[in-house]
């Protein structure tokens, strides 16, 4: 049963791993597109470039030029070819591309680079996919807590399972205890036995769901191919943490009932 | 050795089952504590093991009181006091020398030496049938031997038995109490609770503590040293 509670922790996790990759691949396209009129300076787009450039969240900042603009069309959209050939005028504006370092991709970022580029009169406007970025990052906030809660939930289930099965050995060996503290036995040597045996039985439980864990993750990439494993310290750190769990669990159940003997 | 100041103990549910009791009891001696079913005879002797604690006054054995001794420090009083009962609380299953063994594996004798000390110690209290005989298959008196043996473990200063007959037949009776005297003439004090006044009558040069609804009926023998 602890194994089982641990197991649906170890699910939490992969799915939350998962999907921390998900949306680090499209946290990666997170970027504000600033669109300069045609009638700009380039000396008035340097400055620009150079003023975004100059702020401590951006990484990068590219101009592209009309044509470098149609080039792009051409090649991502082929299916528009033609009509991009048989128009006279260019109708695509140039843009500076602005990228973000991986750390402030945050909506709140992208939206203080793009006010500020906006503060120039040539540019026409600048654009990070602000409604879809920001549900985004509510969908990220929003899952990873739903992930945690139920996560520690799981994970005070599996304690509480652990603490319930101490106290049913307990109960079993009370006599055994009570002859223990009749001829004088230290409180140590009574409790270290059963904090061994919590801290064994939440360590065989998580063994236990990070097997199946696995075992689930095989399962679902053969549906999902680019389904990733959790990392190896995640693991330690469900096993050390699932020690730990049982021989808090044990702690109390002992000492609660030490008090009554 | 064992001395009570002033002791009261009340539970919350049952009231006062000690009040304002004074008594000693002097090394190497063999003292009775008797009085009706419900006069605080048990709860003398709990009181003595510090398996409680007196809500009123004070109470020093060997030197530990209960005012100070703390809960991490109960061991050592406890090591110098064996406790035997009137229904043996041996541990079923096991044989007569694992029930010894027991009692010096939890307090730490040397591994080696505990099978050879529990041997002994079955031998000294005059336990006749197999070591390896399970406690359900002995006797009554036989039983309690395994007990007393078990109470010696730790070769305490001081022996609590609490109505350690209470459950033998005569002959058993008189062969208990012949060993609590041998065990008494070696040196330790023996504290022996009892509402059988045919078993204080056979021993009439032993001091006898008596209580009633929790105080002392004879104040000037509890407090003779």
């Amino acid at each position: 049963m602890v194994g089982l509670s641990l197991y649906v922790v170890g699910l939490f996790s992969l799915v939350t791993y998962n999907l921390q990759i998900a949306l680090s691949t499209i946290e990666e396209r997170v970027e504000i597109v600033v669109y300069i009129r045609d009638n700009a300076d380039q000396s008035e787009i340097d400055a620009l470039r150079a003023e975004l450039m100059a702020f401590d969240e951006v990484a990068g900042a590219n101009h592209l030029s009309k044509s470098d603009a149609l080039e792009r069309a051409q090649r991502d959209l082929p299916e528009f070819g033609q009509l991009f050939l048989e128009s006279e005028a260019n109708p695509l504006p140039q843009s500076i591309e602005v990228a973000l370092k991986p750390e402030n991709r945050t909506p709140e970022v992208a939206a203080k680079i793009s006010q500020a580029a906006q503060d120039y009169p040539f540019v026409e406007d600048a654009l990070y996919g602000e409604e879809w970025v920001d549900q985004l990052f509510a969908l990220r906030r929003i899952g990873f807590a739903i992930a945690a809660a139920l996560g520690a939930v799981f994970a005070m289930v599996a304690a509480l399972m652990i603490g319930l099965a101490l106290r049913i050995a307990i109960f079993a060996r009370r006599e055994e205890i009570y002859i223990m503290r009749l001829v004088g036995a230290r409180s140590g040597f009574i409790r270290g036995p059963f904090l061994l045996e919590g801290a064994l039985a939440g360590l065989a439980g998580g063994t236990l769901a990070a097997g199946l864990t696995y075992v689930s993750y095989r399962g679902l990439s053969i549906y999902m191919s680019d389904a990733a494993w959790i990392p190896f310290n995640w693991v330690a750190i469900g096993l050390i943490a699932g020690s730990l769990f049982g021989a808090i669990s044990s702690a109390v159940a002992i000492h609660r009932h030490l008090q009554e003997v | 050795m064992i001395k009570f100041t002033r002791v009261s103990k009340e539970y919350p549910q049952r009231g006062y089952a000690l009040r304002d009791v004074s008594l000693y009891v002097n090394k190497s001696e063999f003292v009775f504590l008797t009085g009706h079913s419900g006069s605080g005879k048990s709860t003398t002797m709990r009181l003595i093991h510090m398996s409680d604690l007196p809500s009123a006054g004070e109470i020093n054995v060997n030197g530990y009181s209960s005012n100070r001794v703390t809960r991490r420090d109960l061991w050592k009083v406890r090591r110098l006091i064996g406790m035997v009962f009137q229904d043996f609380r041996l541990l079923p299953g096991r044989t007569a020398l694992e029930n010894v063994a027991f009692a010096l594996e939890v307090t730490g004798a040397p591994r080696k030496a505990i099978s050879g000390r529990a041997k002994r110690l079955l031998a000294q209290v005059g336990f006749t049938p197999e070591p390896s005989a399970v406690v359900e298959q002995l006797s009554g008196g036989e039983r309690q031997r395994v007990a007393i043996a078990r109470a010696l473990a730790n070769d305490p200063d001081i022996l609590l038995a609490d109505e350690p007959t209470g459950n033998l037949d005569e002959h058993a009776t008189r062969e208990i109490l012949d060993l609590f005297q041998d065990i008494n003439k070696n040196g330790t004090s023996v504290l022996i609770a009892t509402h059988d006044t045919h078993l204080i009558g056979r021993h009439p040069n032993a001091r006898v503590i008596e209580l009633d609804q929790g105080r002392l009926v004879n104040a000037a023998q509890a407090e003779a040293s």
